[in-house]
């Protein structure tokens, strides 16, 4: 698309009909076609979600008597859905913890605000979200990490995995690029192709069969931590080669120019380097983020009940089985707002960057 | 100051080299100390749990079944076979997958560029979704209605005649064997080379004379002619073995689990998504003069798109898509979540039978490694073949 396009003329709608839908025999048939599959799926999938559908508060035999969807079903299990076996009088600790997310998240939009004062706060929210999430002070009862489900362990998983994995890749992306260290950079080489080459899969059956017992006899860390860790491993490396390609668009002069400046290597790239390459390689660090609270979904596998393994015990209960559509849709709108904007929100960045480099 | 004759030698800690290497050593040392200390506390547990260590399990019964299998396989086989059927199915599934896909994906990609508003906006609501939704999530999702909602074997939906859709999976006909099948498919893989070769002295002669030989029926003709004439000429064996219903279930035909159809639906449709926005991204990076040179020089639009715009899209497209094959071998792994026998699935199987965790993991990843690395060599190849070549 032209970036400087001319004010398109105000068509009318016949003329845009026929510049959009009807130009030439090949357009009409594919919007006929369209059309034609439209006008069948749209009014019963209207009935099934809506007209026909049972919604608020109402027993499984309501739903069998009705021919649309079951929304009652989430009224009855979004609790359990949401917040996995968390305690249900404590339920509202998590929800607060996912408030002080969004809270944070909010605050951390707006790209002006980004620098140290803001990562200390997201240090500081992250580690009472935790202490909340445990309890054990103060009156609050403690809650055993197994015992953690939903959304609320989705979004800790990806979001502790990332605050760890980031500066990690960091020093794997700068030791893949050193100059004068080929032993260094055989290591981070090695280490982010090995990880990339194989499945998260494969890494979280590593954390939970592997890792036990290469600990000393005795030492043991639970299911939340060790999948915690294949995690952070896993978009360690990915990360790192998105750095990397910031790290690489970077023009020479740049090192050359800090080099002459008399600044040591953590100087430079601390203040010179570091901060225009992350900028360029924002697009995809965000899709790698994307990438990343999809793929927790994956530890469902190693039996924690994060989101997707919440909802399939939900709809277990034999009364409920027959809706899992509406479960699967439950969950899967939670996850595209969630991605949709992060993907919208990188896109703006994207656009905020460019304009800020023409002069 | 006065500076002495001498320089005074400088303290070995501040020579740059020195530290240099002082510090990879370190670092090597760290990583090898803490892969010793690993080892040693694995071999501790291991001796502790008395569970044996070493390969020599790979040749021992695996005493478990797997539910599809392209080569024959019976629990009574070994465990390097059963590893086998594993690698020969996450392959069957990501060979598959990434030949729909690539359709898939250049068709919505195309789509998303046409000048139809409708049909962008459609392929646009299909592309936003399916990315934006976890893949294991869709998995499940297709795994369920396939089980769930689709009609019992008894009651199984006739999509064609022959071809039965129900809760176990689809059941299509199968032609009988006959001797003449291996010959046909030696005459297809003469017919591609023959084609190829065809190709490649047509261009030598329109280079020579200027003249454009026609390509494309030529090519088809030898393609699938040669196995058409090898196949009249075998008597034109039509006998097909139709699955037909007895008593409980289906016989005869040919049939596709389950597991194996809602695998490859997910991995198709999703992956596709991703390859349709290379595909746009890589057409529209094209600069816009390209296509008006192509139509000034007075090339059909077919053949400017084949000719002028498509190569250099390509270029453009294959580094992504090449990683998007990548993602799609490695997600065929969620196929263990599904109870699809593949290379994940006979891994956990064996590892919780016979407790070698280390070893079975390692064959894994090992497996792992070696097809990403496969599928960059050639995908790598084929980029250095429609590179640009600069002057």
């Amino acid at each position: 698309m032209a970036a400087v396009a001319p004010v398109p003329p105000r068509l009318g709608v016949v003329a845009w009909l026929r510049a959009n839908l009807f130009s030439g025999w090949f357009n009409t048939i594919l919007t006929l076609l369209a059309l034609f599959l439209l006008v069948r799926a749209l009014p019963p999938l209207f009935d099934w979600g809506v007209a026909h559908a049972v919604w608020g508060a109402a027993g499984p035999e309501a739903c069998k008597e009705a021919s649309g969807a079951c929304w009652a079903m989430i009224y009855e299990k979004y609790r359990l859905i949401l917040f996995g076996r968390y305690p249900y009088a404590e339920q509202w600790r998590p929800l607060l913890g996912l408030v002080l997310l969004v809270g944070m998240i909010a605050a951390s939009c707006n790209h002006n605000a980004w620098g140290l004062r803001l990562a200390q706060a997201w240090v500081v929210a992250l580690a009472a979200w935790l202490a909340l999430m445990w309890g054990g002070f103060a009156g609050l009862t403690f809650v055993p990490n197994n015992l953690w489900g939903g959304l609320p362990l989705t979004l800790i998983l990806t979001v502790i995995g990332l605050a760890v994995a980031f500066p990690l890749s960091i020093f794997l992306a700068l030791g893949r690029r050193s100059p004068r260290m080929p032993a260094i950079r055989l290591l981070c080489r090695l280490y982010i192709e090995l990880i990339r080459g194989v499945p998260l899969i494969s890494l979280l059956f590593m954390a939970s069969f592997m890792l036990p017992l290469f600990l000393p006899a005795g030492v043991s860390i639970d299911e939340v931590l060790r999948a915690q860790v294949a995690i952070i491993l896993f978009s360690a490396a990915y990360l790192a080669e998105a750095v990397r390609g910031g790290l690489q668009a970077i023009p020479r002069g740049q090192y050359e120019a800090a080099h002459a400046l008399g600044l040591s290597y953590w100087q430079a790239r601390r203040k010179i380097i570091l901060p225009q390459a992350i900028t360029v390689a924002i697009p995809s660090i965000v899709n790698i983020f994307i990438g990343l609270f999809k793929d927790t979904s994956l530890v469902a596998i190693v039996s924690l009940t994060d989101l997707l393994l919440a909802m399939r015990q939900a709809i277990a209960d034999p009364e409920w089985r027959r809706f899992f559509v509406e479960g699967y849709i439950f969950i899967a709108v939670i996850y595209f707002v969630v991605c949709f904007f992060m993907s919208k929100y990188s896109q703006y960045l994207e656009t905020q960057f460019r304009s800020g480099q023409q002069r | 100051m006065v500076a002495s004759a001498t320089p005074a030698p400088t303290a070995i800690w501040r020579n740059r080299r020195f530290r240099l290497a002082l510090y990879q050593a370190v670092a090597l040392l760290l990583v090898v100390g803490a892969g010793a200390y690993f080892v040693s506390n694995a071999l501790a547990n291991l001796e502790e749990r008395s569970i044996r260590t070493g390969f020599g399990f790979l040749g021992r019964e695996a005493g478990f079944r797997i539910g599809e299998s392209v080569i024959p396989y019976d629990a009574s086989n070994s465990y390097g076979r059963a590893y086998l059927v594993g690698i020969l199915n996450t392959l069957r599934v990501s060979l598959l997958g990434i030949v729909l896909a690539t359709g898939i994906g250049v068709l919505v990609g195309m789509a998303r560029l046409s000048s139809n508003w409708l049909i962008v906006r459609l392929a646009s609501l299909y592309v936003e979704t399916v990315r934006n939704v976890p893949l294991l999530l869709q998995l499940f999702f297709w795994y369920t209605v396939i089980t769930g909602l689709l009609p019992s074997v008894r009651q199984a939906a006739q999509l064609l005649p022959g071809v039965y859709l129900s809760k176990s999976g689809l059941m299509f006909p199968a032609p009988v064997p006959h001797p003449g099948h291996p010959y046909m498919a030696a005459a297809f893989v003469i017919g591609c080379g023959l084609a190829w070769g065809y190709r490649v002295w047509a261009r030598r002669r329109q280079e020579a004379t200027g003249q454009v030989p026609k390509l494309l029926l030529p090519s088809l003709g030898l393609i699938f002619g040669l196995p058409l004439l090898v196949w009249l000429a075998s008597g034109a064996p039509t006998a097909l073995d139709v699955p037909v219903f007895t008593r409980f279930s289906f016989r005869g035909g040919n049939s596709i689990t389950p597991e194996f159809l809602s695998l490859l639906a997910g991995l198709v449709l999703y992956t596709a998504a991703f390859i349709a926005e290379n595909v746009r991204g890589g057409i529209q990076a094209v600069p816009r003069g390209q296509s008006e040179a192509a139509a000034a020089l007075g090339l059909r639009r077919g053949t400017a798109l084949r000719l002028v715009i498509l190569p250099q899209a390509l270029r453009i497209v294959i580094p992504p898509t090449t990683s998007q094959y990548l993602n799609l071998a490695k997600n065929s792994s969620l196929a263990v979540a599904i109870g699809y026998p593949d290379l994940v699935a006979v891994t956990n199987t064996s590892l919780n039978q016979n407790g070698q965790a280390i070893e079975c993991i390692s064959i894994m990843m090992g497996i792992y490694l070696t097809i990403s690395l496969s599928i960059s060599v050639v995908m790598n190849v084929y980029d250095r073949y429609v590179a640009l070549v600069e002057r």
